[in-house]
């Protein structure tokens, strides 16, 4: 790396960074090389780490005022909204942050899908990125429960008792998890515990996933290795920070449409009525971000089947990197690979369709049909397309398309028949 | 390596009686910080909940909290018990006769865990194909008895322990 022999200029600097090189690292994050050809859809890493600090600061302000107690948290929550100072700017910020995080968190996991950034040598990087992922279903859940809404209350109760469906010690696990007979208030005690943990849990994550990212470095649209630095990098700063500036500005537009505009079109009305132990609301629905794996869940009429099947739509793209095995990263030259992608990608919007209507009829069979062909895809279509493909013609270099004029070069040629 | 580091010598000795105890003083540090989110002694102190019955028309059914889950009390009227027990076993995902899920000679009083026993919501009465309960989460049916006929629910809605302190009252837990 070119910061390797990183000097600072002041003699201060020195004598610091002799003892902790933190302008060592300083240099490295500015110089970093980048690929020059880097687009829009790389930029969701910066507006991640946007949605993580604002979760964090808009929360801890939130626990301020917050009281998790099963008598006064909805009614602390009410507080928030119209007694404390921007209190409901907060919250809106708050509530709305979440989706805008995973609206951001699904293009940045397609955004990997499609230009192969999880397979050699990123693997590491791709299963970080799940573990944070996973961390922030899990505090996301945690959150929706903290204003002891109806959908609070039976959110909490749907998704904890999945595990009541483990053989033999699921009913003590379940009891276990809710210190109480039911979901009560030792459950809203302890989710309010867990959730002031995981974002910092995730802000931990999210700094191997950076310094895991750092050691082969980005990954690019036509997803070659470059040599770094060269003619095909730039450094970090100010070419990428002032691109990630720009693309941040666009999302935050977005977001404070929704925040100023429609703060609860995202959320649902129902949990605005107090938690009540003896009604279920009569149509129970996750947040949005979860939809699509709760319609696997319901797709499969066994509750072990369901909750086993869930879990595993998640849990294979751990194993992604090794189920691809095409030896070209981006999708670009994959002519075949590029339309499963894209069926993919409507499958998923698809489940998230059904999961959000009544478990019957047509939807239960377009349930089943999106659940069946999301496991085909990536059991049966990534292994073999990968076999089979004839892909494009591979450029050697980020430069040579630009200078040559065109991907399709007779060099380029021999370099792919070689792949 | 020679034979005479193949022997077990003190070190060894030391290495394995160390793992053994520092293990056994892990446990005992782990288990409290695990069992401590098991339900407390409040919690425990709500076992039983009395409920006075007598106000209950035939057919007509009540619901009363207890350990924070609600509970069904219904008074069943004679054509729906004799309609509980007129269904074949072979009918029944989860086999179970009318008369082992009530008390003998208390026929008409039917009480159960009002939890859906797929993921725990509480299933609205006289709704569903069965005459009896409907789970609205998921789409559970269950019959005039509590027990599941058709969705994803795998068992029987549950019967709690209770007894009939007098004609009037019933002792749930």
């Amino acid at each position: 790396m070119s910061d390797h022999e990183y000097q600072p200029k002041s003699k201060v600097g020195k004598w610091f960074n002799d003892r902790l090189p933190l302008l060592t690292l300083g240099a490295h994050l500015t110089d970093y090389p980048t690929p020059k050809n880097l687009n829009y859809w790389w930029t969701f890493g910066g507006i991640l780490t946007f949605c993580l600090i604002t979760q964090i600061i808009t929360g801890i302000v939130l626990a301020m005022h917050y009281v998790a107690h099963a008598d006064l948290a909805f009614g602390s929550v009410e507080h928030i909204m119209r007694n404390v100072n921007y209190g409901w700017l907060i919250r809106y910020i708050h509530s709305n942050g979440a989706s805008m995080f995973f609206l951001a968190v699904y293009i940045h996991i397609f955004r990997s899908l499609f230009y192969g950034s999880y397979k050699s040598p990123r693997e590491i990087i791709w299963i970080l990125g799940l573990l944070i992922y996973l961390l922030m279903m899990a505090a996301a859940f945690l959150g929706y429960v903290l204003p002891w809404g109806q959908m609070s209350f039976w959110g909490a109760t749907v998704i904890t008792n999945l595990f009541s469906a483990i053989p033999l010690v699921g009913e003590s696990i379940t009891t276990w998890l809710w210190g109480a007979y039911s979901v009560d208030n030792p459950t809203l005690n302890r989710f309010f515990s867990l959730h002031y943990l995981f974002p910092f849990l995730i802000l931990g994550l999210v700094v191997l996933h950076i310094w895991a990212l750092h050691i082969p470095g980005n990954n690019n649209p036509v997803g070659i290795d470059i040599k770094k630095p060269s003619k095909d990098t730039v450094p970090f700063h100010p070419y990428i920070t002032i691109k990630d500036a720009f693309a941040l500005l666009m999302f935050m537009i977005i977001f404070a449409g929704f925040v100023f505009f429609s703060p609860n079109v995202l959320g649902h009305s129902d949990n605005y009525i107090p938690a009540n132990p003896m009604v279920t609301p009569a149509h129970i629905v996750p947040e949005w971000y979860l939809l699509p794996f709760y319609a696997i869940l319901r797709s499969v009429p066994d509750k072990l089947g369901g909750v086993i099947l869930m879990f595993s739509a998640i849990f294979i793209l751990f194993v992604l990197p090794w189920l691809d095995t095409s030896k070209v990263r981006s999708a670009v030259f994959r002519p075949i690979y590029r339309q499963f992608f894209w069926i993919l990608v409507i499958d998923v919007l698809m489940l998230g369709y059904v999961g959000a209507m009544p478990a019957e009829g047509i939807y239960l069979v377009l349930a089943r049909v999106g659940t069946v062909y999301y496991f085909l895809h990536f059991i049966v279509v990534l292994p073999v397309v990968g076999l089979l493909e004839k892909t494009d013609p591979v450029p050697m270099s980020i430069s040579e398309p630009v200078m040559t004029g065109g991907a399709e070069t007779s060099l380029a040629r021999k370099i792919n028949e070689k792949i | 390596m020679s034979k005479e580091e193949k022997k077990v010598n003190r070190r060894d000795f030391l290495f394995t009686a160390t793992y053994t105890v520092g293990a056994v003083g892990l446990g005992a540090v782990i288990w409290p910080m695990i069992d401590q989110m098991n339900p407390d002694k409040a919690q425990k102190a709500l076992a039983t909940t009395e409920v006075d019955i007598s106000q209950i028309e035939p057919g007509n059914s009540i619901t009363v909290l207890w350990r924070g889950k609600p509970v069904f009390l219904k008074r069943r009227t004679p054509d729906e018990i004799a309609e509980a027990r007129a269904v074949n076993m072979d009918d029944l995902p989860d086999p179970q006769r009318d008369e082992e899920r009530v008390k003998e000679g208390k026929d008409e009083w039917l009480v159960m865990l009002g939890v859906c026993t797929h993921l725990g919501c509480v299933p609205l009465k006289d709704k569903g194909d069965y005459n009896g309960w409907f789970c609205p989460c998921h789409g559970s049916h269950y019959d005039v008895s509590g027990r599941i006929r058709k969705g994803p629910a795998p068992t029987n809605m549950e019967i709690p322990k209770f007894e009939f302190v007098d004609n009037n009252t019933i002792k749930i837990g």
